[in-house]
């Protein structure tokens, strides 16, 4: 017998089950077919006071938040940003088309390569799925045009996300991911960021700027 | 070559524990921060009781359906082109992952944090074969370079001040100037990270624990807040998951259940800064990612809990908050408990996993005042539990024979209440009159157990019984 045999006969063993019983069978095609949602916060039912609410969620989780009215507003948003943190005017993003339609070469003094990232880069810009109000928690998936490197290895990340896609819930973005990926189906990697990376491992005394970004920068885009 | 066991020991422990000025400051940290967190964060989600109610349905509902969930995410794992490997003990989970590190030519593995990994003693076994294991988490690595065992389950180096982290950095991060400061915990943090760094873009293989698997969609999901797990799985060429059969959720819903009560219960943030979903290996056009992904699977023991007495400890996710609540935690730390999993927890899964003979110690190392199962996420009846190892124990007749012979004594005073109620009467008399003078005892026949650490105050008046009596009696 496999191991994997050996381990679902003593699971039947313990449960007193055979394992072909029809009611649990169907209990179980049932779930996973229907996934039913539980208990979903109210706090990001409202949709008037979404936004506010994403913005002081990522606030308390140490992250920063600005708002666009328009999506070419974006590649200069970045650079103030980089300016007025003493960042140097060079940036790796991926080849996502949302970010790819925006005008960079307009600010000239901005280096802007894309592509995964080896280390060398101290800042990435990404575009989001998504996200969700009701912890500031933003939804990244990877593929060929967001490699998940840009979410880690730079001390700086700058997310942008459209402010349609932020959502008052998880179950919302999950529903939304089913949508675009097919039921049971997942991108290879879905990342939920709730802020910069940190580490309350000394003491624990909470220290930004573990293993990940030191600074994680929100640019939503509130218009198109 | 299990993690080493020094439960067996824990009285010896516990005493060496209270006598560790380091470790009883290091602890004072526990008490005040993680309980006023998650009372916080508690406070401000409404749902949040309602959550714990859930969160123990889905995990009852899982465990119910186990064969047939395991089952669904297998299929869903190969049919995203990763691997899943069956382990029934610690020994076929080494080996297993031994395997895929040497098929893939491995030197250095990079490894997130996982409890299961040192359930199994990875680490030394990897060694032993010259493959080297580089802990990334933080605290994991501070505790690797001690070569010590966690203390915790969330935060492995919780029994160390920021003084001794900062002797272990100087002793092993030699090519760095000695001169350089290292006073404020950022600067340690910066030169962990910085080591970190070139070990994450070298290794060969990636190691991380789950904290959950979604049947749903064959994914494996970590959290952390550094965000070493994910350089973990994300830059070698072969990413390896190793779970236990419990980790199971039926899907993403549930996962979304059970993580708004996970980061509250643990750290007492909203949310985990990084919550990863893995599914299968990198795909066709993706820039970055591992071209391998397997997943270990290890019942450990935990099959025979299901059905028992104590499958609701198969619920536990992992969290930390009762230990973090717990007085006898506050007062001894996790290395007292001798084993992996410190802690109400520990007490009650450790006899699980290395049998009561060994674990005794620790379900009777508690004061039952229910704290850790007020604040458990999902709901697990720790003081029950521990109850019930209690009585497995004396069944079995392995609690000493004084205590036994004790016990007997008392059983038959209580079950003849007239008997227990005029010799307690008579015992109290005749103590207060013996300690009228000083009003307490500095030693007790068949009490030093008591007396050795504090004096016995002498009683004074009626006994509690007789006091009763008296007021329940009707006024005339």
């Amino acid at each position: 017998m496999t191991a994997r045999d050996t381990i679902l006969a003593s699971i039947r063993r313990s449960l007193g089950v055979r394992g072909d019983e029809a009611p649990r069978r169907i209990a179980v095609a049932e779930r996973l077919a229907k996934h039913p949602a539980g208990i979903i916060p109210a706090r990001g039912r409202r949709e008037s006071e979404r936004l506010a609410l994403f913005r002081s969620m990522m606030q308390l989780a140490a992250g920063t938040v600005e708002m666009v009215a328009r999506r070419d507003e974006v590649p200069g948003a970045v650079a103030k940003f980089l300016r007025a943190h003493n960042l140097p005017p060079a940036l790796r993003r991926g080849a996502d088309p949302r970010l790819d339609a925006m005008l960079w070469g307009r600010e000239r003094t901005l280096d802007v390569a894309s592509g995964p990232s080896d280390g060398g880069d101290a800042v990435a810009v990404s575009h989001a799925f998504g996200a969700a109000a009701e912890t500031g928690t933003l939804m990244l998936t990877s593929g060929p045009d967001n490699p998940t490197t840009l979410n880690f290895l730079p001390e700086t990340h700058v997310v942008v996300v459209q402010a349609d896609d932020i959502a008052g819930d998880y179950e919302t973005l999950w529903r939304r991911l089913r949508e675009r990926y097919g039921p049971g189906k997942m991108p290879r990697t879905v990342n939920w960021i709730t802020g910069p990376s940190r580490s309350a491992d000394i003491e624990q005394t909470l220290i930004l700027g573990a293993h990940g970004p030191r600074r994680l920068h929100v640019i939503v885009v509130t218009g198109g | 070559m299990t993690a080493p066991l020094t439960s067996p020991r824990f009285k010896e422990n516990a005493r060496a524990a209270l006598a560790d000025a380091p470790l009883q400051q290091a602890l004072k940290f526990v008490e005040v921060n993680f309980i006023a967190r998650r009372r916080e964060v508690a406070d401000r989600l409404p749902e949040f009781d309602a959550l714990r109610d859930a969160a123990r349905d889905i995990k009852n509902h899982t465990l119910e359906h186990l064969d047939l969930y395991l089952e669904a995410y297998e299929e869903r794992v190969r049919s995203a082109g990763g691997h899943v490997h069956f382990a029934l003990t610690a020994e076929d989970a080494r080996n297993i992952v031994l395997d895929i590190c040497r098929k893939a030519g491995a030197k250095t593995v990079t490894k997130g944090k996982s409890m299961v990994s040192e359930e199994i003693g990875l680490n030394a076994f990897l060694a032993a074969n010259g493959i080297a294991p580089i802990e990334t988490d933080l605290g994991e690595y501070i505790i690797q370079i001690r070569g010590e065992m966690p203390s915790h389950i969330i935060a492995p180096a919780v029994h160390l001040t920021k003084e001794q982290v900062e002797a272990d950095f100087r002793r092993v991060h030699t090519h760095l100037p000695p001169e350089r400061s290292l006073v404020e915990p950022t600067t340690m943090l910066t030169e962990a990270r910085n080591v970190l760094r070139e070990r994450f873009l070298a290794a060969d293989v990636g190691l991380t624990g789950a904290n959950f698997l979604v049947a749903e969609t064959g994914t494996s999901i970590i959290v952390t807040n550094e965000g070493n797990g994910d350089l973990t799985q994300t830059l070698p060429k072969v990413h390896i998951v190793l779970a236990t059969i419990e980790k199971l959720v039926p899907t993403l819903e549930d996962a979304a259940q059970m993580l708004r009560v996970l980061a509250r219960s643990a750290t007492g943030q909203e949310m985990s800064v990084y919550t990863t979903f893995s599914t299968g290996p990198r795909r066709a056009g993706d820039p970055d990612g591992p071209a391998e992904y397997h997943v270990v699977i290890l019942d450990n023991g935990r099959s025979a809990m299901l059905g028992g007495a104590f499958q609701d400890m198969l619920r536990c996710i992992r969290c930390g908050a009762c230990m973090n609540h717990c007085p006898v935690y506050h007062a001894v730390g996790g290395h007292a408990y001798g084993w992996v999993y410190p802690g109400p927890m520990g007490a009650v899964l450790t006899p699980s996993l290395v049998g009561i003979d060994q674990a005794g110690h620790l379900p009777n190392a508690s004061t039952f005042c229910g704290r850790c199962e007020a604040v458990c996420p999902v709901r697990i009846p720790l003081p029950r539990m521990m109850r019930a190892w209690r009585e497995r124990e004396f069944e079995r007749h392995l609690s000493p024979a004084s205590q036994r012979t004790g016990l007997a004594f008392w059983a038959f005073f209580v079950r003849r209440p007239r008997l227990y109620g005029a010799a307690t009467a008579a015992a109290a008399f005749a103590l207060g009159l013996l300690g009228a003078a000083r009003g307490r005892f500095r030693r007790l026949p068949l009490a030093q157990g008591w007396t050795r650490h504090r004096d016995f105050p002498a009683p004074e008046g009626a006994t509690f019984q007789a006091q009763w009596r008296r007021r329940t009696r009707p006024h005339p």
